[in-house]
């Protein structure tokens, strides 16, 4: 598939003021207007070409705004591959570039190749003859280190997952096959679309799961964003100090460029934590009454773990319960802190507001139950059981975005079957998803459905 | 001695169902043609199922038909049966299947090839080409008859070094008892082409007043009449039924007591054998929790008693063949007319085909059939026609054809062939073709008919009729396109009548004949066309009007490779050349030489780095040149 609109990540990877990402190609420019929100509802199609443009990104789906961002906007064939091409100045950290990226993949831009720009900038005559020799080199180190890693992965567990899948969609598809290609065969029962619902249903879930182990596998490169709430004077300033003093911060305060959130990086039993907000916890002890209700919940949504400090020697107060309600659907842990004073707060209580939560008391002054706290935030991460250095971080993109794709198919799929659609014409989704999933493990050989055909079912003249 | 027999343009080797179909597009399309045979009484002869269509296999029926073949309108003239097979699924994959009566569907074909005036068919076994220069000059006979010709066209069949194997006994012979081909298979051996061999198998026949049909299920003919051609007008109404019935317990345990008596598990038979194509001990040790598997009674003709037994294909001994079959209800007093058996047979290896059909070994010298590896009638016919076609073209100096995977079946099949090699006998699924709802059994002739005509298959008349139907889809899809239905009450009250949700506004008739629920005939109702249009037209609006979207993601498809397709590869390209390659791929693109980028990509082996690789270094040279200029 050449010369389909590609993107990337142009920058190096790691912490940095910006990060840039390019898309390049004849849909460069219809693909980032779908998720570009400029002012006064400006096009860059319409715009002059190298021209720079300050907006933000927009997930289409859920409306909401993903990042605020500079897009310069350059026509072709003045660019570096004589193509269209748009590249995103988005914020430095991994988090956003990464969530723009994704959004131009599940909006028809493909995931570049290693060396792709450069070799499109070679084929369009951008590079003159003398560097062609050196693209190929490009193309190939690059690939062996992608095959490399690919092989890594092979015997990964996503791997071994995937596989699993598709050996599903593959007996479906072959039964439908099966159906078409045999339709006399009394012996094979006939798919229905009652049969073909449940099961797209099972592997749209289970593409799911994947994708929420990938979201956790990115958490392990990117930390897992974690907000420490509670009313005054609970303990949440000993908290920080006692999770970063304990451990070994990996990066201390990045400024945020927009937010003024100043995070830090703890590594609790291995897993990463990104502190939000701690500057909040700093200056005023009570982030709700700093930065107001409305505010402290968005940055709640943002978290993908809350530490929920209250006072073991306080009654419950109503504010107490307004925190609980604000969390509610989260991952939260919840800390009852101040073991050495004496106890006012309700126990009963706590634990039916907690419902399954883990709970954990601790006296921060006396040092008493970190471990057991660092204990919860390890075995709630582990629950998965995801094992770091599972997915590293080019690879992983890809697999998001074929994932996402795959998601989109068989979501087709299921559409066609409550539209009533014939199976077999359903079943081109179904085929879809399934070489979308074999692209993960770079194994989408055709022949193997035939295979599956004739040694599940008995068949011939 | 040999001496001077003639000179044509074309020669076909063979007139089996893709002799027939090669020697009639050549002749057909002005280029003079000689078919020899083996034996004239065995033309277009059915040697297994009596039957011709199926899914995938009809749609390539149709497609041959679209492109002027013979084997549509042959069978149209001589079934006995036809019936539409999965009409309770979509359009896409939807089938035409035709028991034939043998006997006259080899007199129908005869007497085509007879009064075709640009064709000579006469009896004659080759075994040797003439090859000089590395062209293919001509043939030479058994008699010592000597023709000359611009190219020739080899499809053998079964008949290359044929071996039949019954039970403990094996012999040389071609299907059927017929006389094998052998001198030609070592002849070209010598020529150095890789040969390999295969096995197929056919089942025993029985005489039908030997049956007691009150134990089986009757199989019935479809009541609407059916056709294959697309210029049939003609159509039989007079049909027999086929009969089904079942193997049981007592029939698994005859083959599992006899098994060391087969030649299949003696290891006497060496050659690969289909999948698709199992003989019932096959089945019946593959699956063997199977209690039962399905046995069709076929009759091969009206005017014989000889019945197929489909689905009981062996090569058990003869007296092993009488007892299985008397243990199957209706058939416990059966007659057997002729036992089952198994035959080997060599095949070439089909990636030494260009996508023409022509050897890349030796020029003008084409193959077409069981020889490259496939298996059917219909795959067969296909191929023939192909082969025949470009021998006819290449004879007069035109360009020839190639048919992409997105045009029609005969793309997949051969695309498959020539890139993918094949390691069993080659049968068409319609999962083979990633394009299926796009390559449909209706749209056979829209697809393939303005090539037909091209090429000179077509006649005038024929494409006039062809234009004026694609008119009128055009027309009927415009005007429901540019209709406004208005919820009136007796456009609520049809809908609801057919279980769908009422309008709540005017909707264009053409989407709402999107709606699952809503037919044409539907839509006709609410909004009449002017004249009354052919079935076939409106067939065509509705179809494509409903599955509109999904035909379109799959036109998408086809435009993204468009582009690797488009990126010709030279035929002197030097593969040892090019760095960074990865060795097996440099292998595989050295073996199948591939014509386009695309075409590369599909060869197992070759990965996408392979194909960045090859790209760079195409274009390196066409920069070179540019620069150059």
């Amino acid at each position: 598939m050449e010369f389909d609109t590609i993107a990337a990540i142009s920058t190096p990877m790691g912490e940095g003021a910006i990060a840039i990402v390019r898309l390049s190609g004849d849909q460069a420019f219809e693909i980032a207007d779908r998720l570009f929100r400029g002012v006064g509802g400006k096009r860059l199609k319409d715009v002059a070409s190298h021209t720079i443009h300050y907006g933000h990104i927009m997930d289409p789906k859920t409306e909401q705004i993903a990042e605020e961002v500079m897009v310069s906007a350059m026509k072709g064939p003045k660019t570096f591959t004589k193509e269209d091409v748009i590249e995103i100045n988005c914020h430095g950290g991994l988090v956003s570039v990464n969530r723009v990226l994704q959004l131009l993949l599940n909006n028809g831009a493909r995931l570049a190749e290693p060396g792709e720009f450069t070799k499109r900038a070679f084929l369009n005559g951008r590079i003159d003859l003398s560097q062609a020799e050196a693209v190929m080199d490009l193309i190939r180190a690059k690939t062996d280190r992608a095959m490399n890693m690919a092989l890594g992965q092979m015997e990964g567990r996503l791997s071994k997952l995937i596989q699993k899948l598709r050996q599903e969609i593959l007996e479906i598809l072959a039964h439908v096959e099966v159906n078409i290609d045999y339709p006399e065969y009394d012996d094979v029962e006939e798919m229905t679309h009652h049969m073909l619902l449940e099961k797209s249903s099972y592997v749209k879930k289970e593409i799911e799961k994947l994708l929420q182990t990938s979201q956790q596998g990115k958490i392990l490169r990117e930390g897992l964003s974690t907000v420490i709430v509670g009313r005054p004077n609970v303990g949440k300033s000993s908290l920080l100090n006692s999770l970063v003093h304990e451990n070994k911060a990996i990066v201390t305060d990045i400024p945020g460029t927009t937010r003024d959130v100043i995070e830090e990086y703890v590594n609790v039993r291995g897993v990463p934590l990104r502190l939000l907000d701690t500057a909040g916890i700093r200056e005023t002890e009570d982030i709700v009454e700093r930065i107001g209700v409305e505010k402290s919940r968005q940055v709640l949504t943002e978290a993908d773990l809350i530490l929920l400090v209250l006072n073991y020697s306080d009654e419950l107060t109503a504010e107490d319960e307004n925190i609980f309600k604000a969390v509610e659907g989260m991952d939260v842990i919840i800390i009852v802190n101040k073991t050495d004073l004496d106890q006012k707060i309700d126990m009963d209580r706590v634990r039916g507001l907690s419902k399954h939560h883990k709970l954990v008391t601790t006296s921060l002054l006396e040092d008493q139950g970190v471990d057991d706290l660092e204990e919860a935030i390890a075995s709630l991460f582990f629950e998965g059981s995801i094992e770091a250095g599972d997915m590293t971080y080019v690879s992983n993109t890809r697999h998001i975005a074929l994932l996402n794709q795959a998601l989109n198919a068989i979501d087709e799929a299921m559409q066609g079957v409550e539209m009533g659609t014939p199976i077999d014409i359903v079943q081109i989704d179904l085929t879809r998803t399934w070489e979308l999933l074999g692209e993960i493990i770079g194994d989408s050989v055709h022949e193997s459905l035939i295979d599956q055909l004739f040694s599940q079912f008995c068949l011939g003249k | 001695m040999t001496y001077e027999a003639g000179s044509y343009d074309v020669i076909v080797v063979g007139a089996g169902h893709a002799g027939v179909e090669a020697g009639l597009a050549s002749a057909r399309l002005g280029a003079k043609t000689l078919m020899i045979t083996i034996n004239l009484d065995m033309v277009a002869f059915m040697p297994c199922n009596p039957s011709v269509g199926g899914p995938a296999k009809g749609i390539v029926v149709r497609e041959i038909d679209a492109l002027g073949g013979e084997m549509g309108k042959n069978i149209d003239k001589t079934h006995i049966q036809m019936r539409m097979l999965n009409t309770g699924k979509g359009p896409a994959v939807r089938a035409l299947r035709a028991q034939a009566d043998k006997f006259t569907y080899q007199h129908e074909m005869k007497k085509t090839l007879e009064n075709e005036p640009n064709l000579t068919l006469i009896q004659g076994m080759v075994e040797r080409l003439i090859v000089e220069d590395g062209e293919c000059r001509g043939v030479v006979t058994q008699t010592g008859a000597v023709y000359h010709s611009k190219a020739v066209v080899i499809t053998t069949g079964t008949f290359l070094r044929g071996e039949i194997i019954l039970g403990e006994l094996k012999y040389s012979s071609g299907p059927n008892n017929q006389q094998p081909s052998i001198k030609l298979s070592e002849h070209l051996q010598e020529l150095g082409f890789d040969l390999v061999r295969f096995k197929t198998g056919t089942p025993p026949r029985v005489n039908s007043h030997s049956i007691d049909y009150s134990k089986t299920e009757i199989q019935p003919g479809d009541d609407v009449p059916r056709a294959f051609s697309y210029e049939t007008t003609k159509y039989i109404t007079d049909q027999l039924p086929c009969w089904l019935t079942y193997t049981n317990e007592e029939t698994h345990t005859l083959i599992d007591n006899n098994l060391h008596r087969s030649p299949m598990y003696s290891g006497m038979i060496k050659g690969t054998g289909p999948r698709y194509c199992p003989s019932i001990e096959d089945k019946v040790v593959r699956f063997n929790d199977k209690p039962r598997h399905q046995i069709f009674l076929e009759p091969e003709g009206r005017n014989t008693q000889e019945v197929y037994v489909q689905g009981l294909s062996t090569s058990l001994p003869e007296d092993v063949q009488q007892k299985i079959l008397r243990t199957i209800p209706g058939l416990e007093n059966v007659q057997m007319m002729r036992a089952g058996y198994a035959i080997e047979y060599d095949s070439i290896v089909p990636t030494q085909l260009w996508p023409t059909l022509e050897t890349k070994k030796v020029k003008n010298l084409y193959t077409a059939g069981q020889i490259n590896g496939t298996s059917g009638y219909e795959e067969a016919a296909g191929q023939g026609l192909m082969a025949g076609m470009n021998a006819g073209l290449k004879s007069l100096d035109k360009e020839e054809v190639i048919l992409s995977r997105s045009d029609a079946y005969i793309g997949v099949l051969i695309d498959d062939l020539v890139t993918k090699g094949t390691n069993e006998p080659y049968r068409l699924l319609t999962s083979r073709a990633e394009y299926r709802l796009l390559l449909r059994h209706d749209n056979a002739d829209l697809r393939l008919t303005e090539l037909g005509r091209k090429v000179g298959l077509i006649s005038e008349d024929r494409f006039e009729k062809f234009q004026l139907k694609k008119q009128a889809i055009e027309e009927e899809k415009a005007r429901l396109q540019g209709i406004i239905i208005k919820p009136t009450s007796e456009v609520q009250e049809l809908i609801k009548s057919q279980g769908g949700s009422e309008l709540k506004d005017g909707i264009r008739a053409s989407d709402l004949l999107k709606r699952p629920e809503m037919t044409y005939e539907h839509i006709q109702q609410l909004v009449p066309a002017e004249n009354t249009l052919d079935a076939d037209v409106t067939e065509q609006v509705e179809i494509q009007i409903k599955y509109e979207g999904y035909i379109e993601k799959s036109l998408q498809q086809v435009e993204r490779l468009k582009k690797m397709e488009n990126k010709k590869i030279p035929e002197n390209i030097d593969y040892d050349d090019i760095n960074g390659l990865a060795s097996e791929a440099r292998q595989k693109l050295k073996e199948v030489r591939p014509l386009s980028l695309a075409q590369a990509s599909r060869i197992s082996g070759v990965n996408p780095a392979d194909i960045s690789i090859l790209l760079v270094y195409l274009e390196q040279g066409r920069i070179a040149r540019v620069s150059a200029e």
